[in-house]
């Protein structure tokens, strides 16, 4: 084995394109586990920890760069206001330890079903910036990353440098099914962020499909139902019998498996209640703040 | 591979690394500090903490190779570091914790009967330490080392935690014997004796 240290981004994209099975290694939280059960022996190990700016986040206008290695802990601490869901998710993740390390950069290559940022940037709307130094910066929209169980739309050659989140314009939350509150791989989790600036509302399911997902027709049927009840300026309680069919297409857009930590039918049954659950804390915030900013006109 | 960085204090090169090798493998096989503990090497259990540029993590799941450069508090050093940080945590010179009196390392609280003597001559424990024997939160002790780091952070970002505040900190750390609660008293306790004032 050997062990890769660019001290830079471009030496790092240098590294890769030479070395294409080379695997980059950030918090490591995912990669080491692999090593020391001798799961994986990888040729060159890709260090990303001198890379400075990894772990850097800017806050812009309209979006926020976050760094592939920015810690959960960093986003809990520092982007709670601009990206509640991706704050709230990052906060379920393991342990303090965990979350020093670990970041979305890593959850992102793992790509597994159950990572827990993956619903919070489903349902932001995100973008991926990959780079490759054959073919420089590409932009993946978050809807095209996740291709197969543990597969993402990443090229050999390239690495994730940054993921763009729209900052919120809406309330957003996440909610996670596990046995206990740390440590806990998601039997199944849901976000939803509303997005009252284009009357739309996105989710994101996680571990309930073999890659992560939005539950498209019940985002379309709820938006729907918002504009046409005059929801999203008169700010009444939603209908039980809208949120319920919200809640049983959410349920329908899974594609579950039994195994150890859940059957497929409780997993479908529980992003029901979660995506109902959710919808109502987050319309409840959005009528709080839409309720405030009136008194203040 | 060399890999050269700091622990507790003082700049060690460990040789022959192999490039796959976690640090904590390395604090405890090549370096002889077996105060972090290995009982999962996935992240699970938090017996394996150690404080890296400050930040509390866990030393199996980093590799040795990552440490380059950087800066490594172990359990071993806790006393000292405490200590420094208690006098204004000057840099360098006679602070930190040498290879030879960490690998003697040996609790010496004031309950303790092996008070004489010693490798060391920092003799005193750090007050979380001394807190967790008073407390009683020591049983079998394979989870007190990575317990001790993670609590010892908690108090030195937030001074006077909830209850929630101190099971959050140490929800990544497991306990197979005490059930938690004389964790927590410790914790507490070592919280109080914190802000008492200076002499009392
Ligand atoms: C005890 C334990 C509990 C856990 N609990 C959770 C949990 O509750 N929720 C959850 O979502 N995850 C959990 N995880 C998994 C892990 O912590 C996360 O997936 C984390 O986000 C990984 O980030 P990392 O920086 O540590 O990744 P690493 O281990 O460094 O890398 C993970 C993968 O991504 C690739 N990679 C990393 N950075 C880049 C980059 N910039 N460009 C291209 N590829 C890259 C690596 O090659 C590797 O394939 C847990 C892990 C452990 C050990
Ligand atoms: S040995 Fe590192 S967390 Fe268990
Ligand atoms: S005292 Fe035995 S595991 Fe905690």
């Amino acid at each position: 084995m050997d062990f890769l240290r660019p001290a830079s981004w471009e030496e790092a994209l240098a590294a890769k394109a030479e070395h294409p099975t080379a695997v980059p290694i950030a918090g490591g939280t995912d990669v080491m586990v692999e090593i020391n059960f001798d799961h994986r022996r990888p040729e060159y190990l890709l260090d990303l920890n001198r890379i400075g700016d990894l772990g850097e986040w800017e806050v812009g206008e309209k979006t926020v760069r976050l760094g592939a290695s920015v810690p959960y802990t960093k986003i809990m601490e520092h982007l709670r206001g601009e990206l509640p869901g991706l704050a709230l998710a990052s906060h379920t993740v393991a342990s303090p330890q965990i979350r020093n390390r670990g970041g979305v950069g890593g959850n992102l290559g793992t790509a597994s079903p159950a990572g827990d940022a993956h619903p919070a940037l489903l349902s932001s709307g995100c973008e991926v910036e990959v780079e490759s130094a054959a073919r420089g910066v590409r932009m993946i929209p978050i809807d095209e990353f996740y291709l197969g169980v543990k597969r993402n739309a990443l090229q050999a050659d390239e690495l994730i440098r940054a993921v763009h989140l729209p900052k919120a314009d809406g309330p957003q939350q996440f909610s996670k099914v596990g046995t206990r509150n740390a440590m806990v791989i998601a039997v199944c989790a849901f976000g939803i962020a509303l997005h009252p600036e284009t009357r739309t509302v996105r989710t994101g399911i996680g571990s309930a499909a073999p890659t992560p997902v939005r539950a498209k027709e019940a985002e379309a049927f709820l938006a729907a139902a918002l504009e046409e009840g005059g929801f999203w300026e008169n700010g009444k309680i939603i209908t039980p019998s809208v949120a319920k069919q919200f809640a049983d297409l959410c349920s329908a857009a899974c594609n579950p498996i039994d195994d150890v930590r859940g059957t497929a039918s409780y997993r479908r049954h529980a992003v029901g209640i979660m995506a109902r659950r959710t919808l109502g804390w987050a319309w409840e915030s959005y009528r709080g703040q839409s309720a405030r900013t009136e008194g203040v006109a | 591979m060399r890999v050269n960085f700091t622990v507790n204090g003082r700049k060690q090169e460990a040789d022959d690394v192999w490039e796959g090798e976690s640090l904590l493998y390395v604090l405890r096989e090549r370096m002889g500090l077996p105060g972090s503990k290995n009982a999962c090497e996935q992240g699970e259990c938090g017996s394996c903490t150690v404080r890296l540029d400050g930040v509390p993590v866990c030393s199996c799941l980093v590799a040795a190779g990552q440490v380059e450069g950087r800066e490594v508090v172990t359990v071993e050093g806790l006393a000292d570091f405490a200590k420094n940080r208690s006098c204004g945590g000057h840099e360098g010179g006679a602070c930190g914790t040498s290879l030879q009196e960490a690998q003697g390392w040996s609790a010496k609280g004031t309950d303790s009967q092996t008070g004489e003597g010693g490798i060391s001559p920092h003799a005193t424990l750090a007050p979380i330490q001394q807190a967790f024997i008073d407390a009683g939160a020591v049983q079998c002790g394979f989870c007190t080392p990575g317990l001790l780091v993670a609590s010892d952070e908690l108090l030195e970002r937030n001074p006077n935690p909830s209850d929630a505040d101190i099971r959050e900190a140490l929800s990544g750390n497991l306990c197979r014997c005490t059930g938690y609660e004389k964790i927590m008293d410790a914790v507490r306790l070592a919280a109080a004796r914190q802000s008492e004032p200076e002499g009392v």
